[in-house]
């Protein structure tokens, strides 16, 4: 059974149909790339997956539950599903030690021993040892997103959802956040990541889905998409990403 | 100046009585007002549409009636309907009320002014709404709405003088009393000016202190 299921997705906002009819799925330790141009539905169909926003018709499930955002089985996805942010989205009040343990502590319950030292683990692996107690506000963007994706992991979640996570970046700090997900996507962890970044998606996607206009345009393996796209829509996309000038 | 200080000594024992009353329908009705404006704000960013329209019509109500007329409403209308009140517990709830409009919507432009973006990662680690409110939001809106929160106490420290509509003897009135039956309105008044003046003072400070404790960044 795969672990995300997308059945004839549609979503509209207002008059503009964002997603007209998005069928896919996610196996367990599959990593997804989702290209395609802006406007086309990327974001929105990823935050469709946690319930961040509703979708109007179809259907998404995770693991076999419905993803409804206003269920209260809504809770049981969000501890499984984590989500990484363009933005970063940090709690600026908090250290990055406690925005990494927030959720363990007051979602799931843990001892806040139990939860420290498994935060102090993952920020020493997204290389931020040193930086357990500083805010948000004194950390560069590359290192907050890096703080992000920690707290993301501390929820010890089965998929993790990454809405452009270096879109927001300056573009020397852009490889330590990549260099943090490729090893994530090298010990198993599904991840499905709406990027720009061709090059990563090249190396570490197992597939990539090219969306223009709210539907899939075309899927399929990363070297077959990004290399030798069939769907002129796609050529001409990646034309413009590869070679801008 | 001799006569000032003279008559001071004798009236400030009883003005001193008033600023009490004063002190205790302030602290009481800052309390009220704080407690009952926060529900109106999370009722009304609650996303549930008959609390939210609760909210917004009890506000605006509040908010278009004079305070003076709300204070007589709870100490001479209520009695009529079975519940009395002691003058000062009638100041206490309808300033409490009366500023519980103006508080909440100081609260809930604090609440809002928090980007969307913290809510959503609270929601993607699992927090419901109330601890998402409790943790995340609230406390980043704490120190938006400090420095009108200043602000509101000074003004109920200055608005609790309209207790004494309601016979409650605070400051204002006990020297009203005091001038009109020694005629000592220039040392009386100035008194109780000055004694005003001593009470808004610290709270100045005190919300001051608290804007650099809680960094305004």
């Amino acid at each position: 059974m795969p672990m995300i299921e997308l059945d004839n997705v549609h979503k509209s906002f207002g008059a503009n149909r964002v997603i007209r009819g998005i069928t896919t799925h996610v196996s367990k330790g599959e990593v997804v790339c989702i290209i395609g141009p802006s406007g086309s539905g990327k974001s929105t169909i990823l935050r469709c997956i946690n319930g961040l926003e509703g979708y109007d018709s179809g259907s998404i499930r995770f693991e076999g539950i419905p993803v409804n955002r206003t269920a209260k089985s809504i809770t049981a996805v969000r501890t499984q599903v984590s989500m990484v942010f363009q933005r970063f989205n940090l709690f600026p009040h908090r250290t990055a030690l406690e925005n990494v343990i927030e959720g363990p502590i007051f979602v799931k319950r843990e001892p806040r021993a139990d939860a420290q030292a498994h935060g102090r683990l993952l920020l020493e692996r997204v290389g931020l040892a040193d930086k357990v107690g500083a805010h948000p506000h004194e950390l560069s963007g590359g290192q907050q997103q890096r703080v992000a994706i920690a707290r993301a992991l501390a929820m010890r979640p089965k998929a993790i959802l990454f809405d452009e996570p270096t879109s927001a970046l300056d573009p020397e700090l852009v490889g330590d956040v990549l260099a943090v997900m490729r090893s994530l996507a090298d010990e198993g962890m599904t991840m499905v990541v709406v990027t720009h970044e061709i090059g990563f998606a090249r190396e570490v996607a197992d597939r990539v889905l090219f969306l223009d206009g709210g539907v899939i345009a075309e899927e399929g393996p990363a070297a077959e998409i990004l290399t030798d796209p069939r769907n002129p829509r796609t050529q001409d996309f990646l034309r413009r990403v590869l070679k801008p000038l | 100046m001799q006569g000032f200080l003279k008559d001071s000594i004798e009236f400030l024992p009883i003005l001193l009585q008033g600023l009490r009353l004063t002190l205790i329908v302030t602290a009481g009705s800052l309390v009220l007002s704080t407690a009952l404006g926060l529900l109106w704000a999370l009722m009304r960013v609650s996303g549930v549409p008959i609390l939210a329209g609760i909210s917004k019509t009890f506000v605006n109500t509040i908010r278009g009636i004079p305070i003076i007329v709300q204070l007589f409403y709870i100490y001479f209308v209520l009695p009529d309907l079975g519940i009395s009140l002691t003058a000062v517990q009638a100041a206490i709830i309808g300033l409490g009320i009366a500023y519980s409009a103006y508080q909440s919507e100081n609260f809930r432009a604090g609440i809002e002014a928090i980007d969307r973006g913290q809510v959503e990662a609270a929601q993607t680690i699992g927090m419901g709404w109330g601890l998402t409110m409790r943790r995340v939001i609230l406390p980043q809106a704490f120190k938006i709405v400090l420095p009108p929160y200043g602000n509101i106490m000074i003004m109920m420290l200055k608005d609790s003088s309209q207790a004494s509509t309601i016979t409650v003897a605070e400051l204002a009135l006990q020297g009203k009393l005091i001038a009109s039956s020694t005629f000592q309105n220039t040392t009386v008044f100035t008194l109780v000016a000055l004694l005003y003046l001593c009470m808004s003072i610290p709270l100045i400070l005190l919300v001051g202190h608290l804007e650099r404790r809680f960094g305004l960044r």
